[in-house]
């Protein structure tokens, strides 16, 4: 494996503001690197250095192996950039929007219309594919953007805020659709977002920025334990019948660290797999287990955590 | 840059905005070569003149613009109109960033949008000659001689450089504003300031430099000072050479002494010589229309962009 995006010291200035603060960023290939930030922290600004789109005020950068400031070409031949809010040319069609760009990726003609129509498909735009843009929805239309950028067969794609302003089904369609991208073709993935619950799922990495500064970048797993300081059993426990004395039963059992009341049941945070344990007590209490279920900590709690550290 | 070109010139072509314009040209082509055409058919005493053809453009007949002088007019509006929302367009439909994410030098945008408008101007200024030409055959019943034709043509360039400056210039301020509406606002402000209020600050101006002006010395050195500060104008630069171009018996700019146009004789220039009159002209429409380009092609390079 190798790395498709590598920057050191990445820093970008505007006037006063720092947009960028030596940024230290990997994207391996084949994966999908969740690029996490509230509003305004520095993704964006990101993303257009590593396509060549600004210069940055200083620091390295290298995609696909090539400096986006000075070769840009290549970097762009490679690399596919959907925009935040994507726009098209609203008078033709989709179809002819696609053909533009793969005109100008230098695609000749007869291969460029059929790219389109493959790509076209794979985004579920087939039946669309002649109709304006100007008649497409939010969705469509960031579908459409994802339909472009595959046009060029590029080996990573960075998306940016892929799903913003789109309605929950719909984003779960784009979602799939980009892990379906990663799966089956071995597309490297870099999306940005700041709505985690969305793209906790598809992300093998996060990298989490905040005021131009990365704060954090690993394994979602990793950085789950490094939340939760070595407590990774947690389990929300619910039954039904008469709980009276189970709490304290469910203390003595070794391993349970603390219990929590919840408005059904209870939390349990535990140093290792008791499971067992708590079904027995359950069951030598004559009780019903309604549910027992491992709470991992979630990409949201990561993410506050560190949003609210920095 | 090709591929950019035959976009924009696609676009061009099947906007209503060219419909709009190439109506309008041609209506007025049409009815200038008519009227003209008609004056110098009824009047059968003389010989028709040697260059009747130029006569068709330059002749304002019953009406009160010559052919030529509505195309100076009318031309900026032309390139305004094609030019203002080249850049601005693209950044308020947000396929800026999408269009120069794609594997392209970045100045293959600007120059193909720019060669595009220069090529739609082409076709329209070469439309309304050759509708000259054609409807001036069949009301006068000859055909222009060679070197009618290649006054009109060199004619045709120039007018398609003096257009090419105002569509850099609202390319210019479509990059600058960003805004569609900004643009065009501020290029019809230059217009409107070049082609009308200069000679209103040029003759303030020489009557302050020249306030007595009694003595015919006093009157040209006061019409000279006017020509001076007109010539900032690209519009005046175009009609002066057009003046001299369409009209070979020309071969003074304003006013001559009588000391000055003794011994003149009243032939017709030869078109080397007309040329010669105007090369400054010539050049400077050109040298504008590549400053004002050049200034939109370095801040383009060196933008961000976002949108």
């Amino acid at each position: 494996m190798s790395a498709v995006v590598e920057t050191k010291n990445l820093t970008k200035r505007y006037r006063e503001k720092l947009a960028v603060n030596a940024l230290n960023l990997t994207v391996q290939e084949g994966e999908v690197f969740g690029f996490l930030g509230p509003n305004g922290a520095g993704k964006t600004t990101t993303i257009l250095m590593l396509l060549g789109l600004t210069e940055p005020t200083s620091g390295q950068v290298s995609v696909c192996g090539f400096n986006p400031t000075h070769q840009s070409l290549e970097v762009k031949r490679r690399v596919g950039y959907l925009p935040e809010n994507p726009g098209f040319y609203d008078d033709i069609s989709a179809r002819e929007n696609l053909l533009y760009m793969a005109r100008l990726n230098r695609i000749p003609e007869d291969e460029a219309r059929r790219r389109t129509a493959q790509v076209l498909d794979q985004v579920g735009l087939a039946d669309d594919s002649r109709r304006w843009v100007k008649e497409f929805s939010r969705g469509m239309k960031q579908r459409l953007g994802i339909a472009e950028v595959l046009v060029k067969k590029p080996t990573a794609i960075i998306l940016d805020e892929p799903t913003l302003g789109i309605d929950p089904d719909g984003a779960i369609r784009i979602l799939e659709l980009i892990k379906n991208l990663n799966r089956e073709h071995g597309l490297t993935v870099m999306l940005s977002s700041h709505q985690l619950q969305q793209v906790q799922d598809i992300c093998n990495r996060v990298g989490i920025i905040v005021r131009g500064k990365l704060i954090v970048q690993g394994q979602m797993d990793e950085l789950g334990k490094a939340i939760l300081k070595g407590r990774e059993w947690n389990f929300l426990l619910e039954v039904g019948g008469d709980t009276n004395g189970l709490e304290r039963d469910l203390q003595s059992i070794h391993g349970v660290d603390e219990i929590e009341k919840r408005t059904s049941g209870w939390f349990l945070r535990c140093t290792q797999d008791v499971r067992r344990e708590i079904v027995d007590a359950v069951t030598r209490k004559g009780l019903q287990l309604l549910q027992l279920r491992s709470e991992d900590p979630t990409l949201e709690e990561i993410y506050l955590k560190y949003f609210r550290e920095a | 840059m090709s591929v950019v070109f035959w976009k924009e010139l696609a676009d061009h072509f099947s906007s209503r905005r060219f419909m709009i314009l190439l109506i309008i040209i041609i209506l007025s082509g049409l009815w200038a070569t008519y009227a003209t055409g008609q004056a110098i058919r009824q009047n059968t005493d003389t010989v028709p003149s040697q260059f009747a053809f130029l006569l068709l453009l330059t002749s304002s007949g019953d009406s009160i613009f010559s052919l030529a002088t509505f195309l100076g007019f009318f031309g900026p509006l032309v390139g305004i109109t094609l030019g203002f929302d080249s850049i601005s367009g693209e950044y308020a439909r947000g396929t800026l960033s999408r269009v120069l994410s794609q594997p392209i030098y970045r100045d293959s945008l600007i120059n193909g949008k720019f060669l595009a408008g220069l090529a739609t101007v082409a076709v329209l200024w070469g439309s309304i000659l050759l509708l000259v030409i054609g409807l001036g055959i069949t009301l006068l019943g000859f055909p222009p001689n060679t070197e009618e034709l290649w006054r009109m043509l060199i004619f045709t360039t120039v007018g398609i450089f003096y257009v090419g400056f105002w569509l850099a210039l609202a390319m210019l301020f479509s990059l600058l504003f960003q805004k569609t509406v900004t643009a065009a606002l501020a290029s019809i402000a230059v217009w409107l300031f070049l082609s009308l209020f200069v000679s209103v600050f040029s003759s303030a101006i020489s009557g302050v430099i020249v306030p007595d002006a009694t003595t015919p010395e006093a009157l040209a050195r006061r019409a000279d000072i006017e020509n001076v500060i007109d010539r900032i104008s690209p519009s005046t630069l175009f009609s002066e050479s057009v003046g001299i171009l369409l009209n070979p018996a020309a071969r003074v700019f304003g006013l001559a002494l009588q000391s000055q146009a003794e011994g003149i004789l009243p032939t017709p220039l030869a078109l080397d010589q007309s040329l010669d009159l105007i090369w400054p002209h010539i050049t400077t429409i050109f040298a504008l229309v590549a400053v004002c380009f050049g200034i939109s092609y370095i801040i383009f390079m060196r933008a961000e962009i976002r949108a």
